[in-house]
């Protein structure tokens, strides 16, 4: 066992004796001594008999400081909040996110308009008949519309009456002209927005049977060449919403591991004053998280207030020619309801990318020191 | 408690820093650990403080063979080891008060249970006015200071400081000095690192002293 001090210590303050300090401490033990599970701490009692008092004994020094309370600032967070980088990564993620909402916002948009057109057009056949010598168009008309009516699918036929054929055609023949002397083509518009599509075969098959005269038009080419070019539309659009996705991944985790690597200090001594590794990590996930969600919240909540403002401006600017080419293309900047969900999924994204980046580079760190540890002759290469 | 058997270490490809080291460090023992500057004091530091494994040799801390402890348990058994690094390795963004209750937080601690304790200590080791304030901003020998109270104050059977008066004066030295060997008295062993042959003429006391990678002890 060690010797004993021999010689007196130098005081180690002004006028007060170790022995008062020393004992200062015992209490501090002493207080701590009575906690459950802290099997060490008989360190304390042995070989320690000199200045050791009562806990409870009068003593003019501690009442000399309990006249002084001490103000703590409110005791700060582990990981540090808001500094240089913390707030540069919080400026990245928002435009980041920013760019990631408006792909995601216009790629639905496109989408939904896309599929728009495809619906109302196809929900619509014409069927039309052509003046022939000897057809009588009135009973024909009727003929047509009470046997495509027997397919399937049709939900109703309507014949645009003589009327209605007029005012089609006033444009073109002015006003006032005599329906009857004219070779018109009379139509019957089928709609068949059910369940199940007719069976368009069947349908001509039909009308060959009764009206050779009537054609059906089902718009398919023109269908058919809207249908891919909305397919391209929606095709491109993911496109690049797939793209823009993976680079904001990829700039958050790059930018999140830059932030995490000045932290580096802070998870070593962590580490060594005994924190395990989960508490490390769940020190930088809350901080990492909220830097995530605020950022991406400033991003995504921009674009969203950019698509309302071009909603706005699009009602009150309707029918001039730039409204008119932008709602063709986009349709109503009104975002679909997914529109908002993927803004809101984009932004939960990125802010546990952020979070588990954040983890991930924690646990690797501890990882690290204790590779080094175990392999001492890795401390020189790294 | 803690017992070194035919220790070697090497860095990289270097030669052994260390070279059949036998000793142990006993409970509630005061030893200095000497040598010249590059002798492989911090070295054999961090073999106590187990953040290194020797090369070859045993060494058991607290009965355990440190070789076979995991990852998982090793922060636990270090807690029943206080360290003052030769750099101190504060955090400049908590004050005082808050760096020395950090292994009490990261125990998972309320703060309303250790706040006493730990402003009592801080006052024994003379920084009762410098609580609030952030280490940017304090001289070597405070840090030193702030550095020892945070390996204290969850009352460790065990403190090592590596060149614990390495940036201080003499006076200052002398101070921290006192304040480890009134410590020693309460039953913490201490291992103290330093090549400053006055500051051991101080105190009698162990000496473990480092030369050529090898280790001489003076009971
Ligand atoms: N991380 C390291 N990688 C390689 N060599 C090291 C490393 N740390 C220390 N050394 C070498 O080990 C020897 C002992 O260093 P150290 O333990 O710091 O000595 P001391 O603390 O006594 O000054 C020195 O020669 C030093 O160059
Ligand atoms: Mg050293």
């Amino acid at each position: 066992m060690t010797d004993r001090p021999t010689s007196p210590l130098p005081a180690a303050g002004p006028g007060r004796g170790g022995r008062q300090r020393a004992r200062t401490i015992a209490q501090i033990r002493d207080g701590n001594r009575d906690e459950p599970g802290d099997s060490h701490a008989a360190g304390g009692t042995a070989g320690s008999g000199d200045g050791r008092v009562p806990p409870s004994a009068p003593d003019s020094q501690s009442s000399e400081q309990r006249q002084r309370p001490v103000v703590l600032r409110p005791t700060a967070p582990i990981v540090p909040a808001g500094n240089i980088s913390g707030r540069a990564l919080i400026l990245v993620i928002a435009i980041m996110s920013f760019l990631s909402c408006l792909t995601v916002g216009i790629t639905t948009m496109v989408v939904a308009t896309a599929e728009s057109w495809q619906s109302q057009i196809s929900r619509e056949v014409t069927i039309q008949i052509k003046p022939a010598e000897g057809l009588d168009m009135d009973a024909a008309l009727q003929q047509v519309r009470s046997a495509v009516m027997a397919v399937p699918g049709v939900t109703t036929a309507t014949i645009v009456d003589r009327a209605a054929t007029e005012r089609l055609l006033a444009p073109w023949l002015g006003d006032g002209f005599d329906i009857d002397t004219l070779p018109v083509p009379r139509l019957v518009i089928l709609s068949v927005g059910g369940e199940t599509a007719p069976d368009y075969e069947r349908l001509r098959q039909v009308l060959a049977d009764t009206v050779p005269e009537a054609v059906l038009d089902d718009h398919r080419t023109w269908t058919d060449r809207l249908v891919a070019m909305a397919r391209t539309m929606s095709l491109f659009g993911f496109l690049i919403l797939g793209l823009m996705l993976a680079a904001t991944a990829l700039t958050v985790i790059f930018a999140t591991r830059g932030v995490m690597a000045g932290n580096r200090h802070i998870i070593e001594v962590l580490h060594f004053v005994g924190a395990e590794t989960g508490f490390i990590a769940g020190q930088f996930q809350r901080r990492f998280f909220l830097i995530g969600l605020k950022g991406a919240a400033i991003g995504g909540g921009a674009a969203t207030l950019l698509f309302a403002a071009l909603a706005i401006w699009q009602t009150f600017t309707r029918a001039t020619p730039l409204n008119d080419q932008a709602t063709a293309l986009f349709g109503q900047f009104l975002l679909p309801a997914g529109g908002y969900l993927g803004i809101a999924l984009v932004i939960l994204i990125i802010a546990a990318m952020t979070t588990l980046t954040s983890r991930y580079t924690v646990m690797r760190a501890v990882r690290e020191i204790d590779r080094l540890r175990a392999d001492p002759s890795l401390v020189g290469i790294s | 408690m803690i017992h070194f058997e035919n220790v070697g270490l090497r860095y990289g490809m270097g030669p052994e820093v260390l070279r059949d080291l036998t000793f142990d460090i006993p409970k509630e023992s005061f030893q200095f650990l000497t040598g010249p500057s590059g002798a492989g004091k911090t070295t054999l530091m961090r073999l106590l403080f187990m953040s290194l494994q020797p090369t070859r040799g045993l060494v058991r801390t607290f009965g355990r063979d440190i070789s076979t402890i995991g990852k998982e348990e090793l922060p636990l058994l270090r807690r029943r080891i206080g360290i003052v690094f030769q750099d101190f390795r504060l955090l400049d963004h908590l004050t005082t008060y808050e760096n020395v209750a950090l292994p009490l937080r990261v125990r998972g601690k309320e703060e309303a249970s250790y706040r006493n304790d730990v402003i009592e200590l801080l006052r024994w080791v003379g920084l009762g006015e410098r609580i609030n304030v952030l280490p940017p901003v304090l001289s070597g020998g405070e840090k030193q200071r702030v550095a020892i109270a945070r390996a204290l104050i969850d009352q460790p059977q065990l403190l090592l400081a590596d060149e614990p008066t390495g940036n201080v004066d003499p006076p200052m030295a002398r101070r921290i000095l006192s304040l480890l060997v009134q410590l020693n008295r309460l039953g913490t062993a201490v291992v103290i690192a330093t090549h400053d042959l006055s500051l051991m003429d101080r105190f009698e006391a162990r000496r473990m002293i480092l030369a050529d990678g090898r280790l001489e002890v003076y009971d």
